[in-house]
Protein backbone atom coordinates (compact mmCIF):
# COMPACT_ATOMS: atom_id res chain seq x y z
CA UNK A 1 0.00 0.00 0.00
CA UNK A 2 1.29 3.40 -0.90
CA UNK A 3 2.09 6.15 1.56
CA UNK A 4 1.89 9.91 1.35
CA UNK A 5 3.50 12.45 3.61
CA UNK A 6 1.46 15.61 4.14
CA UNK A 7 4.05 18.07 5.41
CA UNK A 8 2.86 19.68 8.62
CA UNK A 9 4.55 22.96 9.47
CA UNK A 10 1.79 24.13 11.76
CA UNK A 11 -0.02 26.35 9.31
CA UNK A 12 -3.67 25.57 8.90
CA UNK A 13 -5.85 22.60 9.05
CA UNK A 14 -4.56 19.45 7.39
CA UNK A 15 -7.50 17.35 8.42
CA UNK A 16 -9.44 18.08 5.21
CA UNK A 17 -6.67 17.14 2.84
CA UNK A 18 -5.86 13.99 4.80
CA UNK A 19 -9.52 12.95 4.81
CA UNK A 20 -9.90 13.64 1.12
CA UNK A 21 -6.87 11.44 0.32
CA UNK A 22 -8.27 8.64 2.48
CA UNK A 23 -11.62 9.06 0.78
CA UNK A 24 -10.29 8.69 -2.77
CA UNK A 25 -7.99 5.81 -1.91
CA UNK A 26 -9.22 3.90 1.13
CA UNK A 27 -6.31 2.26 2.93
CA UNK A 28 -3.69 4.75 1.76
CA UNK A 29 -1.23 5.63 4.51
CA UNK A 30 -1.48 9.37 5.10
CA UNK A 31 1.29 10.69 7.35
CA UNK A 32 0.75 14.22 8.56
CA UNK A 33 4.31 14.98 9.61
CA UNK A 34 7.31 17.28 9.59
CA UNK A 35 9.76 14.48 10.39
CA UNK A 36 12.37 14.42 7.58
CA UNK A 37 12.73 10.65 7.80
CA UNK A 38 8.99 10.12 7.37
CA UNK A 39 8.95 12.49 4.40
CA UNK A 40 11.91 10.57 2.93
CA UNK A 41 10.17 7.23 3.47
CA UNK A 42 6.87 8.26 1.89
CA UNK A 43 6.08 7.33 -1.70
CA UNK A 44 4.54 10.73 -2.33
CA UNK A 45 4.79 14.17 -0.78
CA UNK A 46 2.17 16.88 -0.42
CA UNK A 47 3.01 20.43 0.63
CA UNK A 48 -0.12 22.26 1.80
CA UNK A 49 -0.39 25.72 3.33
CA UNK A 50 -2.84 28.39 4.31
CA UNK A 51 -2.39 31.77 5.88
CA UNK A 52 0.12 34.53 5.46
CA UNK A 53 3.29 33.72 3.50
CA UNK A 54 5.65 35.34 6.01
CA UNK A 55 4.46 33.05 8.80
CA UNK A 56 4.47 30.05 6.47
CA UNK A 57 8.02 30.70 5.25
CA UNK A 58 9.23 31.31 8.80
CA UNK A 59 7.90 27.95 9.94
CA UNK A 60 9.12 26.18 6.79
CA UNK A 61 12.66 27.43 7.53
CA UNK A 62 12.51 26.94 11.30
CA UNK A 63 11.41 23.32 10.97
CA UNK A 64 13.79 22.48 8.13
CA UNK A 65 10.88 21.84 5.78
CA UNK A 66 12.81 23.78 3.09
CA UNK A 67 15.42 21.01 2.96
CA UNK A 68 12.75 18.29 3.01
CA UNK A 69 10.96 19.91 0.09
CA UNK A 70 14.17 20.28 -1.92
CA UNK A 71 15.06 16.64 -1.28
CA UNK A 72 11.57 15.40 -2.16
CA UNK A 73 11.49 17.35 -5.42
CA UNK A 74 14.94 16.10 -6.37
CA UNK A 75 14.09 12.49 -5.47
CA UNK A 76 11.72 12.16 -8.42
CA UNK A 77 8.77 10.99 -6.37
CA UNK A 78 5.37 12.56 -7.02
CA UNK A 79 5.11 15.94 -5.32
CA UNK A 80 1.99 18.11 -5.01
CA UNK A 81 1.86 21.69 -3.72
CA UNK A 82 -1.45 23.25 -2.72
CA UNK A 83 -2.26 26.97 -2.26
CA UNK A 84 0.56 28.52 -0.20
CA UNK A 85 2.40 25.24 -0.88
CA UNK A 86 2.39 26.34 -4.54
CA UNK A 87 3.29 29.98 -3.84
CA UNK A 88 6.19 28.97 -1.57
CA UNK A 89 7.94 27.32 -4.53
CA UNK A 90 8.37 30.68 -6.30
CA UNK A 91 11.19 33.23 -5.89
CA UNK A 92 9.34 35.94 -4.12
CA UNK A 93 5.95 37.06 -2.78
CA UNK A 94 4.65 40.61 -2.51
CA UNK A 95 2.66 39.65 0.59
CA UNK A 96 3.70 41.04 4.01
CA UNK A 97 5.81 43.77 2.37
CA UNK A 98 7.80 41.24 0.42
CA UNK A 99 8.97 37.76 1.41
CA UNK A 100 11.62 35.58 -0.17
CA UNK A 101 10.25 32.14 -0.97
CA UNK A 102 11.96 28.83 -1.73
CA UNK A 103 12.96 29.80 -5.26
CA UNK A 104 12.53 26.40 -6.87
CA UNK A 105 10.96 28.05 -9.90
CA UNK A 106 11.28 31.54 -11.34
CA UNK A 107 8.08 33.37 -10.66
CA UNK A 108 6.42 35.90 -8.40
CA UNK A 109 3.43 35.94 -6.11
CA UNK A 110 1.48 39.15 -6.64
CA UNK A 111 -1.44 40.96 -4.99
CA UNK A 112 -4.75 41.13 -6.85
CA UNK A 113 -4.92 44.81 -5.99
CA UNK A 114 -7.57 47.03 -4.51
CA UNK A 115 -8.88 48.15 -7.88
CA UNK A 116 -9.77 44.92 -9.60
CA UNK A 117 -12.61 45.06 -12.13
CA UNK A 118 -14.42 42.59 -14.36
CA UNK A 119 -15.00 43.21 -18.08
CA UNK A 120 -18.18 45.16 -17.33
CA UNK A 121 -16.27 47.45 -14.98
CA UNK A 122 -17.73 46.08 -11.74
CA UNK A 123 -15.34 46.03 -8.84
CA UNK A 124 -14.25 42.53 -7.82
CA UNK A 125 -13.89 41.45 -4.21
CA UNK A 126 -10.56 40.35 -2.79
CA UNK A 127 -9.96 37.61 -1.61
CA UNK A 128 -10.82 35.67 -4.74
CA UNK A 129 -13.15 33.32 -2.90
CA UNK A 130 -15.31 30.65 -4.45
CA UNK A 131 -15.56 28.43 -7.51
CA UNK A 132 -13.79 29.51 -10.66
CA UNK A 133 -13.08 27.82 -13.97
CA UNK A 134 -9.64 26.42 -14.59
CA UNK A 135 -8.28 26.36 -18.09
CA UNK A 136 -5.98 23.35 -18.52
CA UNK A 137 -3.05 24.66 -20.52
CA UNK A 138 -1.41 21.33 -21.11
CA UNK A 139 -2.18 17.64 -20.98
CA UNK A 140 -1.05 16.11 -17.75
CA UNK A 141 -1.80 12.88 -15.84
CA UNK A 142 -3.24 14.98 -12.99
CA UNK A 143 -5.90 16.46 -15.28
CA UNK A 144 -6.92 12.99 -16.43
CA UNK A 145 -10.72 12.57 -16.43
CA UNK A 146 -11.33 16.20 -15.41
CA UNK A 147 -13.18 18.22 -18.00
CA UNK A 148 -11.38 21.35 -19.16
CA UNK A 149 -12.79 24.50 -17.52
CA UNK A 150 -14.10 22.58 -14.53
CA UNK A 151 -14.61 24.75 -11.48
CA UNK A 152 -12.37 24.47 -8.43
CA UNK A 153 -12.61 26.19 -5.06
CA UNK A 154 -10.25 29.10 -4.43
CA UNK A 155 -9.55 31.36 -1.50
CA UNK A 156 -6.57 33.69 -1.88
CA UNK A 157 -5.61 37.34 -2.27
CA UNK A 158 -2.24 36.75 -3.95
CA UNK A 159 -1.65 34.91 -7.21
CA UNK A 160 1.28 33.24 -8.94
CA UNK A 161 2.79 34.50 -12.15
CA UNK A 162 5.32 32.00 -13.47
CA UNK A 163 8.27 33.38 -15.41
CA UNK A 164 8.40 30.38 -17.73
CA UNK A 165 5.30 29.79 -19.78
CA UNK A 166 6.35 26.17 -20.35
CA UNK A 167 5.69 25.40 -16.67
CA UNK A 168 2.09 26.62 -16.69
CA UNK A 169 -0.38 23.75 -16.41
CA UNK A 170 -3.52 25.76 -15.71
CA UNK A 171 -4.79 29.33 -15.73
CA UNK A 172 -7.76 31.22 -14.40
CA UNK A 173 -9.23 34.71 -14.73
CA UNK A 174 -10.37 37.09 -12.05
CA UNK A 175 -10.05 40.62 -13.30
CA UNK A 176 -6.74 39.49 -14.80
CA UNK A 177 -5.31 36.19 -16.02
CA UNK A 178 -3.09 34.26 -13.62
CA UNK A 179 -1.45 30.87 -13.19
CA UNK A 180 -3.23 28.33 -11.02
CA UNK A 181 -1.35 25.13 -11.82
CA UNK A 182 2.21 24.27 -12.75
CA UNK A 183 3.91 21.08 -13.84
CA UNK A 184 7.60 20.21 -13.91
CA UNK A 185 8.80 16.61 -14.02
CA UNK A 186 7.59 14.95 -10.78
CA UNK A 187 6.09 18.14 -9.40
CA UNK A 188 2.59 19.52 -9.77
CA UNK A 189 1.25 22.46 -7.83
CA UNK A 190 -2.11 24.21 -7.68
CA UNK A 191 -3.51 27.42 -6.25
CA UNK A 192 -7.01 26.05 -5.64
CA UNK A 193 -8.05 23.59 -2.94
CA UNK A 194 -8.67 20.16 -4.50
CA UNK A 195 -9.73 18.83 -1.09
CA UNK A 196 -12.63 21.33 -1.13
CA UNK A 197 -13.49 21.10 -4.82
CA UNK A 198 -15.82 18.12 -4.74
CA UNK A 199 -15.63 15.73 -7.74
CA UNK A 200 -13.11 17.69 -9.79
CA UNK A 201 -10.82 18.12 -6.79
CA UNK A 202 -11.18 14.55 -5.57
CA UNK A 203 -10.40 13.31 -9.07
CA UNK A 204 -7.20 15.37 -9.11
CA UNK A 205 -6.15 13.91 -5.75
CA UNK A 206 -6.93 10.43 -6.98
CA UNK A 207 -4.86 11.09 -10.10
CA UNK A 208 -2.02 12.24 -7.86
CA UNK A 209 -2.18 9.02 -5.84
CA UNK A 210 -2.05 7.02 -9.07
CA UNK A 211 0.71 9.07 -10.68
CA UNK A 212 4.20 7.63 -11.05
CA UNK A 213 5.73 11.11 -11.24
CA UNK A 214 6.68 10.96 -14.87
CA UNK A 215 5.85 13.82 -17.20
CA UNK B 1 -16.09 32.96 -17.55
CA UNK B 2 -15.53 34.04 -13.99
CA UNK B 3 -16.21 33.38 -10.38
CA UNK B 4 -19.54 31.68 -9.72
CA UNK B 5 -22.08 33.11 -7.32
CA UNK B 6 -22.49 30.62 -4.50
CA UNK B 7 -25.53 28.87 -3.05
CA UNK B 8 -25.08 27.85 0.57
CA UNK B 9 -27.62 25.68 2.37
CA UNK B 10 -27.68 26.22 6.11
CA UNK B 11 -28.33 23.56 8.74
CA UNK B 12 -29.50 24.47 12.24
CA UNK B 13 -28.06 21.85 14.54
CA UNK B 14 -28.81 21.17 18.19
CA UNK B 15 -27.02 18.41 20.10
CA UNK B 16 -25.87 16.87 16.85
CA UNK B 17 -29.29 16.80 15.18
CA UNK B 18 -30.79 19.05 12.56
CA UNK B 19 -33.67 20.76 14.29
CA UNK B 20 -35.65 22.61 11.70
CA UNK B 21 -36.46 19.42 9.90
CA UNK B 22 -35.30 18.39 6.49
CA UNK B 23 -37.30 16.36 4.06
CA UNK B 24 -35.52 14.22 1.52
CA UNK B 25 -37.37 11.17 0.31
CA UNK B 26 -34.34 8.97 -0.03
CA UNK B 27 -32.19 9.46 3.01
CA UNK B 28 -32.21 7.18 5.98
CA UNK B 29 -32.05 9.72 8.73
CA UNK B 30 -33.37 13.20 8.02
CA UNK B 31 -32.05 14.46 11.35
CA UNK B 32 -28.41 13.57 10.75
CA UNK B 33 -26.51 16.69 9.66
CA UNK B 34 -23.80 14.64 7.98
CA UNK B 35 -26.24 12.78 5.80
CA UNK B 36 -28.03 15.99 4.89
CA UNK B 37 -24.80 17.84 4.14
CA UNK B 38 -23.73 14.98 1.88
CA UNK B 39 -27.00 15.17 0.03
CA UNK B 40 -26.57 18.89 -0.54
CA UNK B 41 -23.01 18.38 -1.67
CA UNK B 42 -24.17 15.81 -4.23
CA UNK B 43 -26.84 18.22 -5.44
CA UNK B 44 -24.16 20.83 -6.12
CA UNK B 45 -24.21 23.08 -3.05
CA UNK B 46 -21.16 25.34 -3.16
CA UNK B 47 -20.57 25.36 0.59
CA UNK B 48 -22.33 24.22 3.75
CA UNK B 49 -23.05 26.39 6.77
CA UNK B 50 -23.60 24.61 10.05
CA UNK B 51 -25.28 26.75 12.65
CA UNK B 52 -24.91 25.27 16.12
CA UNK B 53 -27.73 26.30 18.42
CA UNK B 54 -26.74 23.92 21.22
CA UNK B 55 -26.84 25.61 24.59
CA UNK B 56 -25.14 23.12 26.90
CA UNK B 57 -21.44 22.52 27.27
CA UNK B 58 -21.79 18.75 26.78
CA UNK B 59 -23.76 19.42 23.64
CA UNK B 60 -20.86 21.42 22.27
CA UNK B 61 -18.69 18.32 22.40
CA UNK B 62 -21.26 16.57 20.24
CA UNK B 63 -20.98 19.44 17.79
CA UNK B 64 -17.23 18.92 17.47
CA UNK B 65 -17.78 15.25 16.64
CA UNK B 66 -20.47 16.13 14.12
CA UNK B 67 -18.14 18.59 12.39
CA UNK B 68 -15.43 15.92 12.35
CA UNK B 69 -17.74 13.40 10.72
CA UNK B 70 -18.96 15.96 8.22
CA UNK B 71 -15.46 17.03 7.24
CA UNK B 72 -14.51 13.42 6.59
CA UNK B 73 -17.33 12.96 4.10
CA UNK B 74 -18.15 16.32 2.58
CA UNK B 75 -15.56 17.86 0.30
CA UNK B 76 -16.80 21.41 -0.10
CA UNK B 77 -16.09 24.30 2.28
CA UNK B 78 -17.75 24.08 5.66
CA UNK B 79 -18.54 27.06 7.90
CA UNK B 80 -19.48 26.57 11.53
CA UNK B 81 -21.32 29.27 13.43
CA UNK B 82 -22.98 29.58 16.80
CA UNK B 83 -21.23 29.78 20.15
CA UNK B 84 -17.88 30.99 18.77
CA UNK B 85 -16.70 33.27 21.59
CA UNK B 86 -12.97 32.77 21.96
CA UNK B 87 -9.94 31.63 20.03
CA UNK B 88 -10.15 28.18 21.60
CA UNK B 89 -13.62 27.71 20.08
CA UNK B 90 -12.20 28.57 16.68
CA UNK B 91 -9.22 26.29 17.05
CA UNK B 92 -11.47 23.41 18.09
CA UNK B 93 -13.75 23.84 15.07
CA UNK B 94 -10.89 24.25 12.58
CA UNK B 95 -9.14 21.22 14.00
CA UNK B 96 -12.36 19.26 13.65
CA UNK B 97 -12.33 20.12 9.95
CA UNK B 98 -14.29 23.36 9.56
CA UNK B 99 -12.86 25.73 6.94
CA UNK B 100 -14.36 28.89 8.37
CA UNK B 101 -16.10 29.98 11.54
CA UNK B 102 -18.81 32.54 11.82
CA UNK B 103 -18.64 34.98 14.70
CA UNK B 104 -21.83 36.75 15.70
CA UNK B 105 -22.74 38.24 19.04
CA UNK B 106 -19.21 37.92 20.39
CA UNK B 107 -18.14 40.49 17.80
CA UNK B 108 -20.71 42.96 19.02
CA UNK B 109 -19.54 42.76 22.60
CA UNK B 110 -15.81 42.44 21.93
CA UNK B 111 -14.91 43.58 18.42
CA UNK B 112 -11.19 43.07 19.20
CA UNK B 113 -11.95 39.35 19.17
CA UNK B 114 -12.39 39.55 15.39
CA UNK B 115 -8.95 41.11 15.06
CA UNK B 116 -7.35 38.56 17.35
CA UNK B 117 -9.02 35.70 15.47
CA UNK B 118 -8.00 37.04 12.05
CA UNK B 119 -4.40 37.55 13.19
CA UNK B 120 -4.20 34.08 14.64
CA UNK B 121 -6.08 32.04 12.02
CA UNK B 122 -6.13 34.27 8.92
CA UNK B 123 -8.94 36.38 7.52
CA UNK B 124 -9.88 33.65 5.06
CA UNK B 125 -11.51 31.64 7.83
CA UNK B 126 -13.20 34.44 9.76
CA UNK B 127 -16.78 35.18 8.79
CA UNK B 128 -18.62 37.86 10.74
CA UNK B 129 -22.37 37.37 10.95
CA UNK B 130 -24.49 40.50 11.09
CA UNK B 131 -28.21 40.60 11.84
CA UNK B 132 -29.57 43.86 10.46
CA UNK B 133 -33.00 45.44 10.51
CA UNK B 134 -34.27 48.67 9.09
CA UNK B 135 -34.85 51.27 11.80
CA UNK B 136 -35.53 54.37 9.70
CA UNK B 137 -39.13 55.46 9.40
CA UNK B 138 -40.90 55.86 6.08
CA UNK B 139 -39.77 59.11 4.50
CA UNK B 140 -36.44 59.14 6.37
CA UNK B 141 -33.12 58.22 4.80
CA UNK B 142 -32.59 54.44 4.99
CA UNK B 143 -30.83 53.29 8.11
CA UNK B 144 -30.24 49.78 9.39
CA UNK B 145 -29.13 48.70 12.83
CA UNK B 146 -27.40 45.63 14.22
CA UNK B 147 -29.61 43.40 16.34
CA UNK B 148 -28.63 40.60 18.70
CA UNK B 149 -30.48 37.76 20.42
CA UNK B 150 -32.12 36.43 17.31
CA UNK B 151 -33.10 39.87 16.09
CA UNK B 152 -34.81 40.97 19.30
CA UNK B 153 -32.30 43.39 20.81
CA UNK B 154 -31.24 46.54 19.01
CA UNK B 155 -27.68 47.73 19.64
CA UNK B 156 -27.73 51.25 18.25
CA UNK B 157 -24.92 50.28 15.87
CA UNK B 158 -25.27 51.29 12.24
CA UNK B 159 -25.14 48.13 10.12
CA UNK B 160 -23.10 49.50 7.23
CA UNK B 161 -20.53 51.18 9.49
CA UNK B 162 -20.35 48.01 11.53
CA UNK B 163 -19.66 45.87 8.47
CA UNK B 164 -16.85 48.24 7.44
CA UNK B 165 -15.40 48.09 10.92
CA UNK B 166 -15.49 44.28 10.96
CA UNK B 167 -13.66 44.12 7.63
CA UNK B 168 -11.06 46.61 8.83
CA UNK B 169 -10.47 44.33 11.84
CA UNK B 170 -9.90 41.35 9.57
CA UNK B 171 -13.23 39.72 8.70
CA UNK B 172 -12.76 37.82 5.43
CA UNK B 173 -16.45 37.54 4.65
CA UNK B 174 -19.74 39.01 5.90
CA UNK B 175 -22.79 36.85 6.50
CA UNK B 176 -25.62 39.36 6.42
CA UNK B 177 -29.01 38.30 7.74
CA UNK B 178 -31.74 40.73 6.89
CA UNK B 179 -35.42 40.49 6.27
CA UNK B 180 -37.89 42.65 4.47
CA UNK B 181 -40.48 41.71 7.02
CA UNK B 182 -39.93 39.73 10.17
CA UNK B 183 -40.11 36.00 9.72
CA UNK B 184 -41.96 36.33 6.46
CA UNK B 185 -40.56 34.55 3.47
CA UNK B 186 -40.49 37.80 1.59
CA UNK B 187 -36.85 37.95 0.61
CA UNK B 188 -33.74 39.79 1.74
CA UNK B 189 -33.76 43.47 2.58
CA UNK B 190 -32.10 44.43 -0.69
CA UNK B 191 -31.28 47.95 0.47
CA UNK B 192 -28.99 46.89 3.28
CA UNK B 193 -27.60 44.00 1.27
CA UNK B 194 -26.55 46.35 -1.49
CA UNK B 195 -25.31 49.06 0.87
CA UNK B 196 -23.00 46.60 2.66
CA UNK B 197 -21.92 44.77 -0.51
CA UNK B 198 -20.85 48.07 -2.00
CA UNK B 199 -19.23 49.33 1.18
CA UNK B 200 -16.87 46.41 1.80
CA UNK B 201 -14.31 44.72 -0.42
CA UNK B 202 -14.82 41.19 0.93
CA UNK B 203 -17.54 38.76 -0.17
CA UNK B 204 -21.03 39.22 1.29
CA UNK B 205 -23.41 36.31 1.83
CA UNK B 206 -27.07 37.33 1.83
CA UNK B 207 -29.31 35.44 4.23
CA UNK B 208 -32.81 35.58 5.68
CA UNK B 209 -36.34 35.36 4.45
CA UNK B 210 -35.81 33.40 1.24
CA UNK B 211 -39.18 32.11 0.04
CA UNK B 212 -38.65 31.59 -3.68
CA UNK B 213 -36.00 31.54 -6.37
CA UNK B 214 -36.55 35.15 -7.36
CA UNK B 215 -35.40 36.15 -3.89
CA UNK B 216 -32.07 34.45 -4.57
CA UNK B 217 -31.76 36.22 -7.92
CA UNK B 218 -32.66 39.59 -6.39
CA UNK B 219 -30.06 39.14 -3.65
CA UNK B 220 -27.35 38.71 -6.28
CA UNK B 221 -28.48 41.18 -8.91
CA UNK B 222 -30.03 43.97 -6.86
CA UNK B 223 -28.36 43.24 -3.53
CA UNK B 224 -24.97 42.65 -5.23
CA UNK B 225 -24.28 39.74 -2.88
CA UNK B 226 -21.58 37.23 -3.73
CA UNK B 227 -23.44 34.27 -2.26
CA UNK B 228 -26.91 33.43 -1.00
CA UNK B 229 -27.71 31.32 2.02
CA UNK B 230 -31.02 29.57 2.51
CA UNK B 231 -32.49 26.88 4.70
CA UNK B 232 -36.14 26.02 4.49
CA UNK B 233 -36.70 26.29 0.75
CA UNK B 234 -34.15 23.53 0.28
CA UNK B 235 -34.93 21.51 3.38
CA UNK B 236 -38.49 20.84 2.37
CA UNK B 237 -37.72 20.13 -1.24
CA UNK B 238 -39.67 23.19 -2.31
CA UNK B 239 -36.75 23.71 -4.65
CA UNK B 240 -33.65 21.68 -5.23
CA UNK B 241 -30.23 23.25 -5.53
CA UNK B 242 -29.93 22.37 -9.25
CA UNK B 243 -33.31 24.03 -9.85
CA UNK B 244 -32.16 27.14 -8.05
CA UNK B 245 -28.90 27.24 -9.99
CA UNK B 246 -30.55 26.73 -13.36
CA UNK B 247 -33.01 29.49 -12.57
CA UNK B 248 -30.23 31.86 -11.54
CA UNK B 249 -28.34 30.98 -14.70
CA UNK B 250 -31.41 31.74 -16.81
CA UNK B 251 -31.38 35.19 -15.24
CA UNK B 252 -27.81 35.77 -16.32
CA UNK B 253 -26.03 34.81 -13.09
CA UNK B 254 -22.87 32.74 -13.31
CA UNK B 255 -23.22 29.54 -11.25
CA UNK B 256 -21.39 26.24 -10.88
CA UNK B 257 -23.51 23.55 -12.55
Amino acid sequence: MSSIAVIDYGMGNLHSVAKALEHVQPGVDVWVTADPQRVRDADRVLLPGVGAIRDCMAEIRRLGVDAEVAEAIASGKPFLGICVGFQALMDFSEENNGVDCLGHFPGKVKFFGHQLNDEAGNQLKVPHMGWNQVNQSLEHPLWHGIENKSRFYFVHSYYVKLAQQALVAGTCEYGLPFDVAMAHKNLFAVQFHPEKSQQAGLKLLQNFLNWDGSF
Amino acid sequence: MGLAKRIIPCLDVENGRVVKGVKFLDIRDAGDPVEIARRYEQQGADEITFLDITASHEGRETTVHTVERMAAEVFIPLTVGGGIRECDDIRRMLNAGADKVSINTAAVFTPEFVQKAADRFGSQCIVVAIDAKKVSLPGEADRWEIFTHGGRKPTGLDAVEWAEKMVSLGAGEILLTSMDQDGMKSGFDLGVTRAISEAVNVPVIASGGVGNLDHLVDGIIEGKADAVLAASIFHFNEYTIPEAKRYMQSRGIEVRL
